[in-house]
């Protein structure tokens, strides 16, 4: 059985969007992997890198509900090392801000613990609160 | 040498060892960092929406600073911009380069701040290593009072200092500034594959067991090269690395923890400046034993 | 007598004539301004506060001291021909021609709870009660809004920081009408933040008064027991008396 997968005018909106919002050339990629082989957070995620960019070419606004762009931590490893140039920390920016500003945090921030606060530095909570809330 | 100083938020409170330290070593250096008269939270880490323009404001006020220092004659002809903490370097000189490379998105910045004098476009975001580096490490040398002999610490570099290219201060593969410094103070230096993958950074605020698991893989191939000791520049990391290794315990009851410094901290010591400077209360293994058993600190 | 007047019938007739003794035939100067979207001709010398009531309103929400002290007044307006939504205290501004405006008599802004005696005397403080203004990004906007005319970001900035002096030092004038939590793109309730930060500065920060500490020593010895005690047990008829013949400069 072989699936078929349709790409409709809907996928072409959504990669459009994302091409503009990540201001990156997201068909060039041809799935070399480098990038889900450096990502530091790979072990964690649902989809590697490399997943992302493949359901993003494919226009598959699935890819929102997935966690790997949540886990992203942008340290930049995926960029230095694409072979193609691509900056495929700002496409993950771009498909998080997809959901942040329709409003959708993804952590609750008056949810962390007291204990927590009282420890961690402010660039923790300044960078984590840009990254996860709208 | 007289330059302008961007502390940053984190410096001024859970890390107020990082600029005790470096106030310290850098008078022995004869750089005077003169702390912007006004400044905000540089609004770390750097916004990667291409239509984003109001998170630039934040680094974009505070290089405006570095201009009325000037204009003010606070200081005279020094435009460039040092900065310690990695995260706040990394933002403050990737927005600095996209305003540059974005006149008009420059210009709608300014005017949307409109009660500011413009930004130019000229000032320079540099890193306390490169300042150092330029000195000649071997300047440093000549300042060090006691060797760190026998000290070994792995130099961890961490991502914002060397990523992206466009911005970053050494090669990210193989990078060597933060190595030749700790040479130059005659610490035994120790080379290891992680010491360029990433802490974890924000990911500390809600997933902490995720960064545990990350500072074990750096700590742990850092001790299996030998090291001691980890050397950083980033207060981030350095509470990924250091106060997280109580989660790392709780997983794992055997794990031995190794004290975490600032390259700073190291300076201050090899400079024989007074201990009340090196605040190693703060940090949160205490580096203590370590350096008594190395005789670097008297008991 | 006056203590029978319905107090709403009291505000009415110390509403009513605001420019005492001139007629208003009298006015040589009058503009028009819109309150809510309709037109009306005020005389042109009187603040927004006593403009609104000229127009025939009454308020009953929005209106406090009338000295710019209390906050009540808040006033978002804009002028004839520009764009820019502008901040007042309806009290203390005066009208303009074509003043286009509204009140603004409550904002709905969560207040933390919290016992300064039991708190952290640094920035943690803040991140735990509003952790909101780690999303500051600097904008300003809440400077701009201010009708006090004070540093509202600068206060904020010191705030994340744990700079608790000049958090107080700098948020002293502030008379929380809510204009900078109303239009901050990151959702913080800065005047909040402000009222923390001089609390914890009170608490911890500045210095406790000689004068103050010695004289509550003093009370505690006892020196002044005895006129208390004089007082509290002194009937209202003796009290009367005390009070009406107390000694004052103007005698």
């Amino acid at each position: 059985m072989i699936d078929i997968l349709l790409v409709s005018s809907e996928n072409e909106e959504f990669l459009e969007k994302i091409s503009e919002l990540s201001g990156e050339t997201i068909t060039l990629c041809d799935q070399c992997g480098t990038c889900s082989g450096g990502c530091p957070m790979v072990a964690e995620m649902d989809i590697t890198p490399s997943q992302m960019m493949r359901m993003t070419q494919l226009g598959q606004r699935e890819i929102l509900e997935t966690k790997a762009m949540w886990l992203c931590a942008s340290c930049y490893t995926c960029t230095v090392r694409c072979p193609r140039g691509l900056d495929v920390s700002k496409v993950a920016e771009a498909l998080r801000q997809i959901k942040l500003r329709q409003a959708i945090d993804y952590i609750d921030i008056k949810k962390i613990p007291e204990d927590e606060i009282n420890i961690l530095p402010q660039i923790a909570l300044v960078s984590g609160f840009r990254k996860f809330t709208g | 040498m007289k330059i302008p100083y961007y502390p940053g938020c984190t410096l001024k409170t859970t890390a107020a060892n990082f600029e005790q330290s470096t106030l310290a070593s850098a008078k022995i250096l004869g750089i005077d960092l003169i702390e912007l008269p006004k400044w905000n939270c540089c609004g770390t880490v750097f916004s990667l929406a291409a239509d984003d323009l109001i998170h630039h404001v934040a680094p974009i006020r505070n290089l405006i600073r570095v201009q009325e220092m000037n204009d003010n004659g606070v200081i005279e002809d020094e435009k460039r911009l040092v900065t310690l903490c990695s995260m706040c370097f990394n933002t403050l000189k990737r927005a600095n380069l996209f305003v540059k490379e974005n006149p008009d998105d420059l210009k709608t910045i300014n005017d949307f701040m409109n009660l500011e004098e413009d930004y130019q476009g000229d000032v320079e975001v540099v890193h306390l290593f490169e300042i150092l580096k330029n000195m000649g490490f071997d300047k440093i040398s000549e300042k060090v009072k006691k060797p760190l002999k026998g000290l070994k610490v792995a130099p961890y570099y961490g991502c914002m200092l060397t990523r992206p290219k466009e911005t970053g201060i050494d090669d990210p593969e193989e990078p060597t500034i933060q190595t030749d410094l700790l040479k130059a103070l005659g610490a035994d230096t120790v080379d290891s594959p992680y010491m360029k993958v990433c802490c974890g950074s924000y990911q500390t605020v809600n997933d902490k067991d995720a960064v545990a698991r990350l500072a074990r893989d750096i700590l742990t191939h850092a001790q299996n090269e030998g090291a001691e000791s980890i050397c950083t520049s980033c207060p981030l990391c350095a509470f990924n690395l250091d106060n997280r290794q109580k989660e790392i315990k709780e997983k794992d009851p055997e794990f031995e923890g190794i004290p975490v410094f600032y390259f700073t901290q190291l300076m201050a010591l090899a400079f024989g400046v007074e201990d009340e400077f090196y605040g190693f209360d703060l940090n949160y293994i205490n580096p203590t034993p370590l350096l008594i058993k190395k005789d670097l600190l008297k008991n | 007598m006056q203590n029978e007047l319905n107090i709403m019938e009291r505000i009415a007739e110390a509403a009513k004539s605001i420019t005492t003794g001139v007629d208003a035939t009298d006015i040589e100067h009058w503009v028009t301004i819109y309150i809510m979207g309709k037109g009306y001709q005020v005389p042109a010398d009187l603040t927004i506060l006593t403009a609104i009531e000229f127009a025939g309103y009454r308020f009953i929400r929005g209106c406090g001291c009338r000295q710019g002290f209390c906050g009540a007044c808040t006033t978002i307006y804009r002028k004839k021909g520009e764009y820019r939504l502008q901040t007042a205290m309806a009290c203390q501004s005066r009208v303009e021609d074509g003043m286009y405006l509204v009140q603004i008599p409550f904002v709905p802004a969560e207040k933390a709870s919290y016992d300064v005696g039991k708190e952290n005397f640094a920035a943690s403080v803040f991140l735990k009660y509003y952790p909101e203004i780690a999303k500051c990004v600097s904008c300003n906007t809440c400077t701009k809004a201010c009708p006090q005319d004070l540093q509202v970001m600068d206060y904020i900035q010191a705030a994340i920081r744990g700079d608790f002096e000049a958090v107080a030092e700098a948020s002293f004038d502030c008379i929380q009408c809510g204009l900078c939590a109303m239009r901050c793109p990151a959702e913080i309730v800065q005047y909040h933040i402000a009222q923390l930060g001089r609390r914890m500065y009170g608490r911890y920060g500045s210095p406790i008064p000689e004068h103050l500490k010695k004289r509550l020593a003093e009370i505690e010895e006892g020196k002044f027991s005895k006129e208390l005690d004089v007082i509290t047990s002194a009937s209202r008829k003796e009290l009367e008396k005390l009070y009406a013949e107390r000694v004052r400069e103007a005698n």
